[in-house]
């Protein structure tokens, strides 16, 4: 039927992309991951490519520290040391925690809430590959005359043509763009999914945390985004078509960047953050063997970080000259969002208080977590206060902070998730010993990198200064560091290793290794295709947990007698009667347009871009004329 | 085919909503932060060119008055074509969704033409700041009437070849609310842009 609409030139790549598809269905070879829009497949392929981004965006941060190893250094010359700080830090956010974050969503939601996929299946493949075009084309750049080098926040003026030639910014203000399209695709659908695919009985406070956290950072999602998106392409009309916005001579001011850019950059700390606080929440109840301590007060205090992040941005801008009306009023938001942060923290104490703890992997990162992001946490209230704030103004106290935040904080934590539902994805258990010695290695290896840092901030040294002086204090502080970031390396060579030996001879996982507590755990690991044989009922929060225990007069749990207890619930003879969505080639098509139109902009080669036009309109129209499922 | 793939997009969902029309609120919702952006760095702007053109130069408030008219009167006809589309009158429906189309297309060759008649008067993206704020807000908020009108003619093309009937109106429907947001959003901007000028 389809068909029909296109001209006789096209009929024969629809057709060849037809047979593809049969092929695909068969969840065998390449295509089958291709054309893939399974939840699973598309979460491990999210995974597999931010860890690949991580490696990326780790070698550059070596490289920025053996720069700065030693005063008068010259390891990487100043234009290359700009573009290693910008491509690491926008890797990181960007490429890395955003994406591997969507990697828990993708893997874990649909199976917490009791849903056979999310609800828009194909559009879920269309975020994952947009993302990985968004990010190979920011990559790119390198082969256009120079990464871009206007640091992750591209503040204006700098990323002006006038002052910074070269297509650099183009390619991070337009891959940028990309990656947002991404991130909003997936913000709407997971949103849906979490209110809608819900199975009978889960109702909204009977969600799983992590599940919870999902729904509030997608919301954030599509509220920040949009407003990255109109700073971007502001910048973008400066550059490429002669527009004013953040040009000097014509009035521009640059605060209207620093607003619109933190206006979302803000958000996007919590973005980033919130997912691992879903994760760890559901790694210590498991690991304490107890239900997570005040559980409405972490999912409403989740609720509360996300309204209040909108109103935080300018602690950002405290130097930027906007009077001591508005630094107070965002100092004290400031200080009022860490009070929502603090809650979690004691809830998360409360779980592990009294718990029957065991000291697993996923455990110990969560812990790990608890701990840094603690200090990261106090290093940001700190930041709150105006007048501090003023001396720590980019400073390496600035860069230490958040380094605690999202690599203590999120990192931590997105480890604690690997380690944690590895199982349930490949059916094997990551080595507890090298899991450990992954753990103690980073721990470590992250604390002489960072606390020298703060050292360092409070000593004066600014960030992004490609090098420095000896005799100013700095130098034993600056070797410190880079030590620590060679052992980061060196702990994740040793997950790496763990990865690799589990793969060739890892300990069978069942469908529950953990004794876990969320309908997950209670189907096989790997799941199948269509992961529930029969939808689920909840009655309850921790629905599983309740199949297997039930609780003594004292409050202990006791294994429930019979059944239940097993999680396979399984019979082949169901799955023949689910219908699953079909593969499908056009959500690969409709995102193979994005870097074809943004290649055609950066190059002003507008046959491109309307040959990039032309691809995504085809991919959207052949998405919207072929069914779903057949 | 087209029952088949009616039946699994019309699962229960857990709130009752359909899971398309719950994503288009989202959608509308994030691009309400998009156009504020827009609407908030003109508002920011206003008045801060260093040189002319200046609003009151360019602007000719009838006849923009005259294609707001056009395009408001298109969210007329868009509800009759999602109202004709639920009770099955296809034919209703099918003259109702051209016309949306058409007046839509009116509005964007007014469009076209005023930004002839103010690049005329000396007005570019890079003349001043008001030249880069406007064409940015109203060029964003015509390429969405763009695309529009893009998604009101192959519904239309659709329903020709009956493919739209009274069991996917959904589909209607949802190109409706998208075309009443761009009509709101185009309310906002003339008055706040070109009315409230003046003042």
């Amino acid at each position: 039927m389809a068909q029909t609409t296109f001209d006789g030139s096209s009929l024969g790549v629809l057709e060849a992309l037809r047979q593809l598809r049969q092929q695909a269905a068969t969840y065998r070879g390449i295509w089958s991951w291709i054309a893939t829009v399974d939840h699973k497949r598309i979460g491990i392929m999210y995974g597999v490519t931010a860890f690949l981004f991580f490696l990326a965006g780790g070698v550059e941060a070596l490289a920025i520290r053996l720069q700065l190893a030693r005063p008068g250094a010259q390891v990487l010359d100043q234009e290359v040391y700009n573009q290693m700080f910008t491509m690491h830090g926008t890797t990181m956010i960007f490429l890395v925690v955003m994406p591997l974050s969507a990697a828990f969503f993708n893997l874990i939601v649909p199976l917490q809430i009791g849903a056979r996929d999310v609800a828009f299946p194909r559009l879920n493949a269309f975020s994952y590959w947009t993302f990985l075009m968004g990010g190979l084309f920011l990559y790119s750049s390198i082969f256009f005359g120079g990464a871009p080098n206007g640091g992750w926040f591209g503040y204006a003026p700098l990323t002006e043509k006038a002052f910074n030639p070269g297509h650099g910014i183009d390619f991070w203000a337009l891959g940028l763009q990309i990656l947002g399209i991404s991130s909003l695709a997936s913000g709407f659908n997971f949103i849906v999914t979490i209110l809608n695919m819900r199975a009978p009985g889960m109702s909204l406070l009977r969600m799983p945390v992590f599940t919870w956290m999902t729904l509030v950072t997608s919301f954030l999602i599509i509220f920040a985004m949009p407003v990255l998106a109109v700073g971007l392409f502001q910048l973008s009309f400066d550059r490429l078509f002669g527009a004013n916005f953040f040009n000097p001579l014509k009035g521009g001011t640059p605060l209207l960047w620093q607003h619109l850019f933190w206006l979302f950059g803000h958000p996007e700390v919590y973005i980033l953050i919130l997912p691992a606080m879903g994760i760890v929440s559901e790694v210590l109840p498991t690991f304490a063997r107890k239900p997570l301590f005040g559980y409405p007060f972490v999912v409403f205090s989740g609720i509360a970080i996300a309204f209040m992040s909108f109103g935080v941005w300018v602690h950002h801008m405290y130097t930027t000259g906007l009077g001591p009306v508005a630094n107070s009023a965002f100092g004290v938001s400031t200080i009022l969002i860490a009070v929502p942060t603090g809650v979690k923290i004691f809830n998360w104490l409360g779980t592990l208080w009294g718990g029957d703890i065991r000291f697993k992997t996923p455990l110990l990162m969560a812990l790990g977590f608890i701990t840094m992001f603690v200090v990261g946490g106090l290093t940001g209230v700190t930041h709150s206060m105006v007048p501090s704030d003023y001396q720590q103004q980019d400073t390496y106290y600035v860069v230490a902070h958040f380094h605690q935040v999202l690599f203590g904080g999120a990192i931590f934590a997105l480890f604690a998730g690997i380690y944690y539902w590895f199982p349930k994805f490949t059916g094997k258990l990551l080595d507890e010993k090298l899991g450990q010695l992954h753990f103690w290695l980073m721990l470590i290896g992250f604390n002489v990198t960072f606390q020298p840092m703060m050292i360092l901030g409070l000593l004066g040294m600014p960030r992004r200064i490609q090098t420095y002086p000896t005799g100013m204090g700095w130098d034993l502080w600056n070797m410190i560091a880079t030590v620590g970031a060679f052992l980061i390396a060196l702990s994740v060579l040793v997950f790496i290793i763990n990865v690799i030996v589990t793969a060739r001879r890892g300990q069978r996982a069942g469908a529950d290794p953990w004794d876990g507590r969320t309908l997950e755990w209670s189907i096989p690991s790997p799941p199948p295709p269509y992961n529930f044989a029969r939808i689920p009922v909840v009655r309850a929060r921790d629905d599983f947990w309740h199949h297997k225990y039930r609780e003594d007069p004292s409050g202990r749990p006791v294994p429930v007698v019979a059944g239940g207890a097993n999680g396979h619930e399984e019979e082949e003879g169901h799955s023949e009667h689910i219908h699953m969505p079909s593969p499908s080639f056009f959500p690969l098509i409709a995102a193979l347009g994005f870097p074809i139109i943004a290649y055609g902009f950066v190059l002003a080669d507008y046959a491109l871009v309307a040959a990039g036009v032309v691809v995504l309109l085809f991919g959207i129209y052949g998405w919207a004329l072929e069914p779903a499922s057949e | 085919m087209a029952q088949r793939t009616h039946a699994v997009e019309h699962l229960e969902t857990s709130t009752g909503l359909d899971n398309r029309k719950l994503a288009m609120w989202l959608f509308l919702a994030s691009e309400a932060l998009f156009f504020g952006s827009l609407i908030a760095t003109y508002l920011l702007y206003r008045d801060q060119s260093q040189e002319g053109p200046f609003p009151e130069d360019v602007f000719n408030i009838p006849f923009t008055s005259v294609s707001s008219f056009i395009l408001l009167m298109s969210s007329t006809t868009m509800a009759l074509a999602v109202g004709a589309a639920h009770r099955g009158r296809l034919h209703q429906m099918r003259t109702w969704l051209l016309c949306t189309a058409l007046l839509g297309i009116s509005f964007l060759a007014g469009q076209a033409f005023e930004f002839t008649e103010f690049v005329h008067k000396g007005l570019t993206l890079s003349t001043n700041l008001f030249g880069s704020s406007f064409y940015l807000l109203t060029g964003f908020h015509g390429a969405h009437v763009s695309v529009g009108v893009l998604i009101l003619l192959s519904l239309w093309v659709m329903a020709m070849r009956g493919r739209i009937g009274q069991h996917n109106a959904l589909n209607v429907e949802l190109a409706g609310l998208y075309w009443h947001f761009v009509d709101i959003v185009w309310i906002l901007i003339f008055t706040l842009i070109y009315l409230l000028e003046p003042l």
